[in-house]
């Protein structure tokens, strides 16, 4: 297994804590004075430029939230002259403005870096061919996986998202060996394939780098079973910088985070309290290089645990679980906690029907109602209605056995439900509060 | 003696069925029977055509969920009694059935059916001189 850069991802804990400690201590300091917005924060807190003795220090600093990045649009949090700025991406707000943030010359150069570690700890090289079917453009996915491809030396086939035909053709006729797509498109491409009648042999595809949003153990396994590649998990936010914070190594256990320029930390998201090793809570980042937009424990909203200690594959980074969800995606249906990706895993262990579903939340007379439509797989579409609906039944008591509440379900027919290419769109919350 | 019938997954919503006999329609298919089982929620639209796998790949293409179903069909005299006398002959047997429709065309009855076992139910049929219909003949109708 290699390592793309095994000075960093292999160094002691004490080495690496004092390197964090000292590119800590000069990130705040430039924050402090080029940032009037921190300045006021910190200053409010009580602290100074020179607050930071140890990286451990920084559970006394003021989170910032995407709300912090959005009262300042577009570019008040930017520690650098707009001169200095030589890219600019943005993610679309669901509510609201866009986020907005922005890298100098040396954050593309450490963006890159990172990218190079992900890919190369996800076993590709420069003899592959990257296939990037991640949207370019604002969206941070398209251009992070491609500086990152053609740092390692592969040779990288910028697709974009998009045009399914398009992207087999490609794949087959240049014989792409790693695909780079949110889970969701990869599936979607796996059921493409099957479509279009294309031997799987003629595909050269090994290796498959998938993140962007949270997917399940489940939906791993079925999409290394039919695209027969081993699927791997890569986690990041544009606000961080983009994908490259974090990835798995091809042991798949767990996702190695790149501590030398990303401080972890989790927290209760209630109390706000740090919480120790080995704890669920929210994640949330301190930059610890990043010049053009640094940020100061900016909460991600993903839910997840760390794992300090060596792993087999010779890293010493710190690794985090495969994301359980967003706090944000994490719906409260009459007082339950609910994930989409709990739903979305009880239904592919269902061979009768395909994982895909919406779910529609609504409001009824002040009591939650939530709704799933599932779309009926044509393998299993026998003609008879005691057959349907017995298969309705049975979703319906899995889904509620397993998760504690009920659950209305509705059987719709395939592709009328929204099939996204990028992100997924299955949750209608209806709510109005 | 086997027929070969289309059955298309429909969610109850408006326009839902022209879709299909437009698109069907444009391709030249001719529809011999018809006919829709619905719950509250969803139907099941059956129909016999005169070109099922065409039909079949023509409705895919749309994105329907679309099988083809084996049917058996008899023609009788349109009176009751030998519809009754049709199910009689089954049931004794113990073949079940799953549905069945029928028209009429003239003085004559077509009798769709689906049988637990269609095999079963085509030879007793024959055996009490009941007519069965040919796929070939239907589409002709
Ligand atoms: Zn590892």
């Amino acid at each position: 297994m290699n390592i793309w850069n095994a000075h960093f991802e292999c160094m002691e804990r004490n080495e690496l804590r004092k390197i964090q400690t000292e590119r800590l201590q000069e990130t705040i300091e430039r924050i402090y004075f080029n940032v009037p917005y921190y300045r006021h924060k910190m200053q409010e807190a009580g602290l100074g430029s020179e607050s930071l003795q140890d990286a451990e220090d920084l559970h006394k600093f003021p989170f910032t939230t995407k709300q912090d990045l959005r009262d300042n649009y577009p570019f008040g949090l930017f520690a650098v002259p707009i001169s200095e700025i030589v890219r600019i991406h943005a993610s679309s707000g669901t509510t609201g403005k866009p986020t907005v943030v922005g890298y100098t010359r040396r954050d593309i150069v450490t963006w890159s870096e990172v990218m190079a570690r992900t890919l190369t700890s996800a076993g590709a090289n420069r003899n592959d061919f990257i296939h990037v079917a991640y949207g370019y453009g604002l969206f941070t996915g398209g251009l992070g996986l491609h500086y990152g491809g053609e740092k390692i030396g592969a040779s990288v086939i910028p697709v974009s998202g998009g045009n399914t035909k398009r992207q087999l053709q490609l794949m087959e006729d240049f014989g792409s060996t790693v695909l780079a797509c949110t889970p969701t498109y990869a599936l979607f491409l796996a059921e493409a394939i099957e479509e279009n009648n294309i031997d799987r042999n003629h595909l050269k595809l090994h290796t498959g780098v998938f993140g962007a949003e949270p997917w399940t153990e489940n939906m791993r396994r079925e999409i290394e079973e039919k695209l027969c590649i081993r699927a791997i998990d890569i986690y990041g936010l544009s606000e961080i910088i983009g994908p490259g914070v974090a990835s798995e190594c091809m042991l798949q256990d767990g996702l190695h985070i790149n501590e030398d320029h990303f401080y972890p930390e989790i927290i209760d998201p209630d109390t706000l309290e740090v919480l120790p090793e080995g704890r669920t809570g929210e994640l949330v980042f301190t930059t610890i290089t990043k010049e053009g937009l640094p940020l100061i424990r900016y909460r991600t909203r993903d839910l997840t645990r760390l794992t300090y200690g060596k792993c087999r594959c010779g890293r010493t980074l710190v690794r985090m679980d495969k994301c359980l969800g967003r706090s944000d995606d994490m719906l409260i249906i009459r007082g339950v906690n609910l994930f989409p990706s709990q739903i979305e895993s009880i239904l592919l262990e269902m061979s009768e029907i395909k994982p895909h579903y919406q779910l529609i939340v609504d409001r009824i007379n002040n009591l939650d109602t939530l709704e799933l439509q599932v779309e009926v797989d044509e393998e299993f579409f026998q003609d008879k209605i005691s057959q349907l609906q017995t298969l309705r039944q049975k979703i319906q008591n899995n889904l509620e056995s397993t998760l504690g509440i009920s659950i209305q379900v509705h059987l719709v027919e395939p592709k009328t439900l929204v099939r996204s290419e990028g992100k997924s769109q299955r949750v209608n919350d209806r709510r109005k509060y | 003696m086997i027929i070969h019938q289309l059955s298309v997954f429909l969610e109850n919503k408006a326009g839902r069925l022209t879709e299909v006999l437009d698109a069907l329609g444009k391709e030249h298919i001719k529809i011999t029977a018809l006919s829709i089982a619905d719950t509250s929620e969803f139907g099941i639209l059956r129909m016999l055509v005169s070109d099922p796998d065409k039909s079949r790949q023509i409705l895919k293409e749309r994105s329907f969920t679309v099988n083809i179903t084996e049917v058996i069909s008899i023609m009788t005299p349109n009176e009751a009694q030998y519809y009754a006398k049709a199910l009689k002959i089954l049931s004794d047997l113990d073949i079940s059935i799953e549905y069945t429709y029928a028209f009429s065309i003239g003085q004559k009855s077509i009798v769709v059916m689906r049988c637990s076992n269609n095999e079963l139910a085509i030879k007793a049929l024959k055996e009490h001189e009941m007519e069965l219909v040919r796929a070939s003949d239907l589409y002709k109708i």
